[in-house]
């Protein structure tokens, strides 16, 4: 793996020796990759590369599946999440994630916001107002309030997808979590619904660490600080996103970047 | 030439295998699906038929619906009071309902959200298979082993009564009830599971929030259709229940019901005869309330549906 030519950041994300199989088949070979606090950093590389497998294994969705494996670690802000005592509810409070299609909870608009809050505010007294406010805030971050503040109680399946999808960006943020994972979040969107997710994800960059798989090249180049890119289940190259535009240091790399597969 | 011939000479209205095949397809799929009305309508004309003439001459509301005597072999004088065959159908159907719903949910959700590979396979069959045995078997296992178990255990004189029966009906409706349930648990999105999950939700959480609201119509539908199943039994109602006309004042009472009644006296009536008719009066009951039951069941998911969505 490249040495990582950023600036000295501490890692929000770092994985070690990190192997994951599907059942037989080896998806994951050997990852080592720190990704650093408060930039946003995008992973590329052709489909079945292992970008999404590495993204869902950062807050461990992928064990839904049931016939996983992992070896290594995983540490997220110094905690490793493989760790055999590590609850996976509090992993999912620090780790939030944003799926390729927007995933809407069937509830209200106004529920699905507070519906992560709720989850982790067990036993806590949260005044109404106090959860209103909540509401609020979120809604006004992902620039969704204005458009919903009279229809809150609506569900949310009656929003068009890129409000959705700002909604499901929304949801997570009174959980406060550290880090943001996103997997392919503007693949299901029109170019209008892109360009509006982009900036808020834009927006977010600083108080959150966010990792963003993404099979469009130009999304990493533009809306990226750092871009990994992966091949068959490891990482080939990992840099300023410019630089690895720019200037790839690895033949696969520059093949890549440049279309000759993916 | 003319368009006529020159179509002609193309072959243009040749009609080959496929399109009688089509044809006869098409025509033997409209009766199929068109049936379901014929036989309804059919159903309930027959049935109409034979009741109604008690129903327009010798009916007594008051009677029927007010007295527990029904006598329709009476020498000295007929009654016709269904009330205690009406209170029975209810305590077991309701009994059986208190015993079907928890389980059939929690087997539910157990196969469709905890179980995976083959223990879900092979519990989805076996539950399957459990549907199917016949319900004169069920009656079987309510007469010779429910019947001496509760005696021994209550210490009560008669097994056959309402706790029997609906122990036994509940048992019986809870399969098809688990595979609707489990239908409707497995037609949520997984997408929301998957979101809630990513919260930090537990899988209690998941199911309790998420998949049951998202399902609600699906159970609905499951737990009036095991209603409507136990209302229509007859076999291991008759075999269970102890067939006695009663109102009864507990479980270990033994009760009769309507749909035992038409069965057991059916066929010793003279066709035609006022007791002939009077057990038709008891299939309209039956089916008015199958009705109403099912109607009740559409609109409330309708309702839902729209609503929620």
């Amino acid at each position: 793996m490249a040495e990582s030519t950023a600036a000295p950041r501490p890692a929000a994300i770092a994985t070690r020796g990190l192997n994951l199989w599907y059942g037989d088949f080896q998806a994951l070979f050997d990852v080592n990759l720190d990704v650093r606090q408060g930039i946003i950093t995008s992973l590329i590389g052709p489909s079945g590369c292992g970008k999404s497998t590495l993204l869902r294994s950062c807050n461990r969705i992928n064990e839904r599946l049931g016939y996983v494996r992992t070896t290594g670690s995983i540490e997220i802000l110094g905690q490793d999440i493989y760790a055999p005592e590590v609850e996976l509810v509090q992993v999912r409070k620090q780790v939030g994630m944003v799926f390729q299609r927007p995933n809407p909870l069937p509830l209200s608009i106004r529920d699905n916001i507070s519906f992560g809050h709720r989850l982790h505010a067990r036993g806590q007294r949260v005044s109404r107002a106090r959860r209103e406010e909540l509401v609020e805030d979120a809604l006004r971050k992902v620039l969704l309030w204005d458009s919903v503040k009279d229809r809150l109680d609506d569900p949310a399946i009656e929003l068009s997808l890129e409000e959705q999808q700002k909604l499901c960006i929304a949801r997570l943020l009174p959980v406060k979590p550290a880090v943001l994972l996103m997997d392919e979040p503007c693949s299901a969107l029109d170019p209008k619904g892109t360009e509006a997710v982009e900036e808020l994800i834009w927006e977010l960059r600083g108080e959150f660490t966010i990792l963003i798989v993404t099979h469009n090249m130009a999304q990493a180049r533009r809306a990226s600080e750092e871009t990994v890119f992966m091949l068959i289940g490891k990482v080939i190259e990992h840099g300023l996103t410019e630089d690895v535009f720019l200037n790839p240091q690895h033949r696969q790399t520059a093949d890549y970047i440049e279309g000759r597969y993916g | 030439m003319t368009r006529d011939a020159l179509a002609r000479s193309r072959d243009f209205d040749r009609r080959g295998a496929a399109w009688y095949m089509d044809r006869a397809v098409t025509l033997f799929v409209f009766v199929g699906g068109i049936s379901a009305i014929l036989f309804i309508v059919g159903i309930f004309a027959f049935i109409a038929r034979e009741g109604f003439g008690f129903v327009f001459t010798e009916f007594d509301a008051g009677e029927f619906f007010g007295s527990i005597a029904w006598r329709p072999t009476s020498m000295i004088e007929r009654t016709y009071g269904a009330l205690a065959l009406i209170v029975g159908t209810a305590s077991i159907t309701g009994l059986a309902m208190v015993v079907s719903i928890p389980f059939s949910l929690a087997a539910a959700v157990f196969i469709g959200e905890f179980a995976r590979g083959r223990t879900r396979e092979t519990l989805k069959v076996l539950v399957e298979l459990l549907a199917a045995i016949p319900s004169v078997v069920w009656g079987f296992i309510g007469l010779s082993i429910m019947n001496p178990l509760i005696i021994d255990t209550f210490g009560v004189p008669i097994g056959l009564n309402v706790l029997n029966a609906g122990v036994i009906l509940g048992l019986m409706a809870a399969p098809i009830m688990t595979t609707i349930a489990e239908d409707a648990l497995k037609a949520v999105p997984d997408g929301y599971r998957e979101a809630a999950e990513a919260l930090g939700a537990t899988r209690w959480q998941v199911i309790r929030k998420v998949v049951i609201p998202a399902a609600r119509n699906g159970l609905v539908a499951a737990v009036l259709l095991g209603v409507g199943r136990g209302f229509g039994e007859t076999m291991v109602v008759l075999m269970a229940s102890g067939h006695a006309i009663n109102l009864p004042d507990s479980v270990f009472d033994s009760v009769r019901a309507l749909t035992a009644t038409i069965a057991a006296e059916l066929g010793e009536t003279a066709v035609g005869s006022e007791h002939y008719q009077a057990l038709f009066t008891l299939g309209i009951l039956l089916f008015a309330v199958t009705f109403a039951i099912n109607l009740t069941a559409d609109v409330i998911v309708r309702g839902i549906r729209r609503k929620g969505r």
